[in-house]
């Protein structure tokens, strides 16, 4: 790892500078992710007054256990609708703005600022829209025959949370895919222009590829973001329900051991998540730190 | 723009307009329906132009205390401060290691360059239960400091930094050494003022952050004396046990509690941006 040409000659100081984020980090980050590791291979008795340990048992059992393999499935379709529904849409917007010369700003901060709806706002948003009582689009889809009540439909929570989820990342990647258009030289463009290319095949044939390493880092970001930060998004609008057709992996962590006290399996998800997490990170620095030069 | 084509400039507006109208649309009918009585709001039939009653609505949702939630003020000002002290704490912080990673070679500096990196493969989320002992165990739940604290952490930040002390050429360092200049001098009167843009640009990122945190607050927070707007918007919205929630009194909540962080992507769109890719990077 690199430092300047020169340094500072070595002094206590250093030291004195990283502890406070080095104190947090090990007592915040470290120690808790190891004491979930540890917990995870243990068994508390009732009482909380002694533990065993009990080896693999937490993870055959998760393993074993139909509910979290509908879990991994049920996150699975999540991730992947909300990562294709959100990154189409904001590709597509992202290229529009790109083709703009004087109204592409107002058009951006008009698309920009969802960001920073929380998501648990962005759950109550949505699930006022949809509410079955009084929500404006259940009224509207009764009259196309849609019976709508994610209380009780299991597929229209999920489409829900979907929905809500989508909505709330397209901000994200339109910044993103349109710094990454902008990136993309003109040139190349204009020489395939020469070549009597018209604007769907140019898109499609120079603009699409180059853009690579931009689609492949929001691929990475974004499941991400449907894994973990979708937390209050659940929360806000289905809590899980109904029966479990929306509790997600992360979710499923929180409601067995936050609500359930179920320690030992909550542990043991909670490394399933983060060995899933650190898979993620290894792909990101390793092959998106290189991105492509243009 | 390689060629003039006029009607795919006329496809590229309507596909805009949709696309902010799909987006705007859950804000704009959160807006209408915070506009309107309670009565406009209890059939499907809701209406779709404001109505008068905005300024009842809000200065309701303000002034009434409700049951199982902090007055509105309250919340406001802890979303508020838990929001500034998350983002002066993770700038200091960070700051101050990359500083150290990057002007020294001490013992021990790649491991704390990896001690850091590890945080970004550990969030909140995964570690719920045994981050929330060690807070309890702290004696820091109900407190700022439990709220706060445990957040401050930042490998992303900290990378910000380096990579932008990385471009600042050896020469001003150097040159601030032949000068007599210790380390603390040099960073305090050259580095500092030179990371003004990026101290501005990770602020924005960071206040909005601060703002939006639900899951945290959640899990430290059982004393209504410390819970924050997230929260509170999301009890008043779940409280409807006892007849039809109060949509209209909700929604004008929750256009409050949005407020704050979507005025600043609006109007610090540029800091925002720049923030936003480059702690990505």
């Amino acid at each position: 790892m690199e430092t300047k040409r020169t340094t500072f000659p070595n002094s206590p100081l250093p030291y004195i500078l990283v502890a406070p984020q080095l104190i947090i980090t090990l007592i915040f980050f470290i120690w808790p992710a190891g004491q979930a590791v540890k917990s995870s291979f243990e068994r508390e008795d009732p009482f909380g007054l002694s533990t065993t340990f009990v080896g693999l048992l937490h993870y055959s059992r998760l393993f074993a256990d139909p509910d979290y393999l509908a879990a991994i499935g049920r996150t699975a379709v999540f991730a992947l609708a909300v990562t294709i529904i959100s990154m189409g849409l904001a590709l597509i917007l992202a290229a529009c703005v790109n083709r703009l010369i004087r109204s592409g700003t107002a058009y951006s901060t008009m698309l920009l600022w969802p960001y920073a709806v929380s998501p648990v706002v962005a759950g109550i948003l949505w699930w006022f829209i949809f509410n079955s009582s009084t929500g404006i689009l259940p009224y509207v889809l009764s009259y196309f025959g849609v019976d709508w009540n994610h209380q009780l439909n299991g597929n229209q929570a999920m489409i829900l949370i979907i929905i809500a989820a989508s909505w709330k990342q397209i901000s994200y990647n339109f910044l993103f895919f349109l710094a990454g258009l902008q990136s993309v030289p003109q040139s190349l463009s204009e020489a395939a222009a020469i070549d009597s290319a018209g604007p769907w095949k140019r898109f499609w044939t120079i603009v699409f590829p180059l853009l690579s390493p931009t689609t492949f880092f929001l691929m990475i970001v974004n499941l991400n973001y449907t894994m973990f930060d979708t937390f209050g998004i659940v929360d806000a609008t289905t809590a899980g329900g109904p029966n479990q057709a929306t509790n997600t992996l992360v979710y499923k962590v929180y409601s067995d051991g936050y609500i359930g006290l179920n320690i030992g399996s909550s542990s043991a998800q909670s490394v399933v998540l983060m060995l899933f997490v650190i898979g993620l990170t290894i792909i990101q620095f390793r092959y998106v730190e290189r991105r492509v030069q243009y | 723009m390689v060629e003039n084509r006029p009607l795919l400039n006329v496809i590229t507006h309507l596909i805009l307009i949709v696309g902010v109208l799909i987006v705007a649309f859950p804000v704009y009918i959160a807006v209408i329906a915070a506009t309107h009585g309670p009565l406009a709001l209890s059939s499907g039939a809701m209406p779709m132009l404001p109505g008068g009653e905005l300024i009842n609505n809000i200065v309701s949702v303000v002034t009434v205390e409700r049951r199982g939630v902090a007055p509105f003020w309250l919340m406001t000002w802890n979303s508020l401060l838990m929001a500034v002290i998350i983002t002066v704490g993770k700038i200091a912080i960070s700051i101050i290691s990359a500083y150290a990673i990057v002007y020294f070679r001490f013992p021990g500096r790649q491991l704390v360059f990896w001690l850091i990196f590890i945080t970004l493969m550990l969030p909140v989320e995964v570690r719920i239960i045994p981050t929330f002992k060690v807070v309890a165990d702290l004696g820091m739940l109900n407190s700022y400091a439990g709220l706060t604290i445990p957040l401050i952490a930042s490998a992303t930040a900290t990378f910000l930094f380096r990579q932008f002390f990385m471009t600042v050429p050896d020469e001003l360092m150097e040159a601030a050494r032949v000068d007599g200049a210790g380390p603390i001098k040099f960073f305090r009167d050259i580095l500092l003022p030179l990371s003004r843009t990026n101290i501005a640009a990770l602020s924005v990122i960071l206040f909005i952050y601060g703002w939006i945190q639900y899951l945290w607050p959640m899990l430290v927070t059982t004393d209504p004396k410390y819970y924050t707007l997230m929260m509170g918007v999301k009890r008043m919205a779940a409280s409807n046990g006892d007849g039809e929630p109060q949509w209209n009194l909700i929604m004008a909540a929750v256009v409050l509690a949005m407020l704050p962080p979507v005025l600043i992507v609006i109007f610090m769109q540029r800091l925002f941006v720049k923030g936003l890719v480059e702690t990505e990077k």
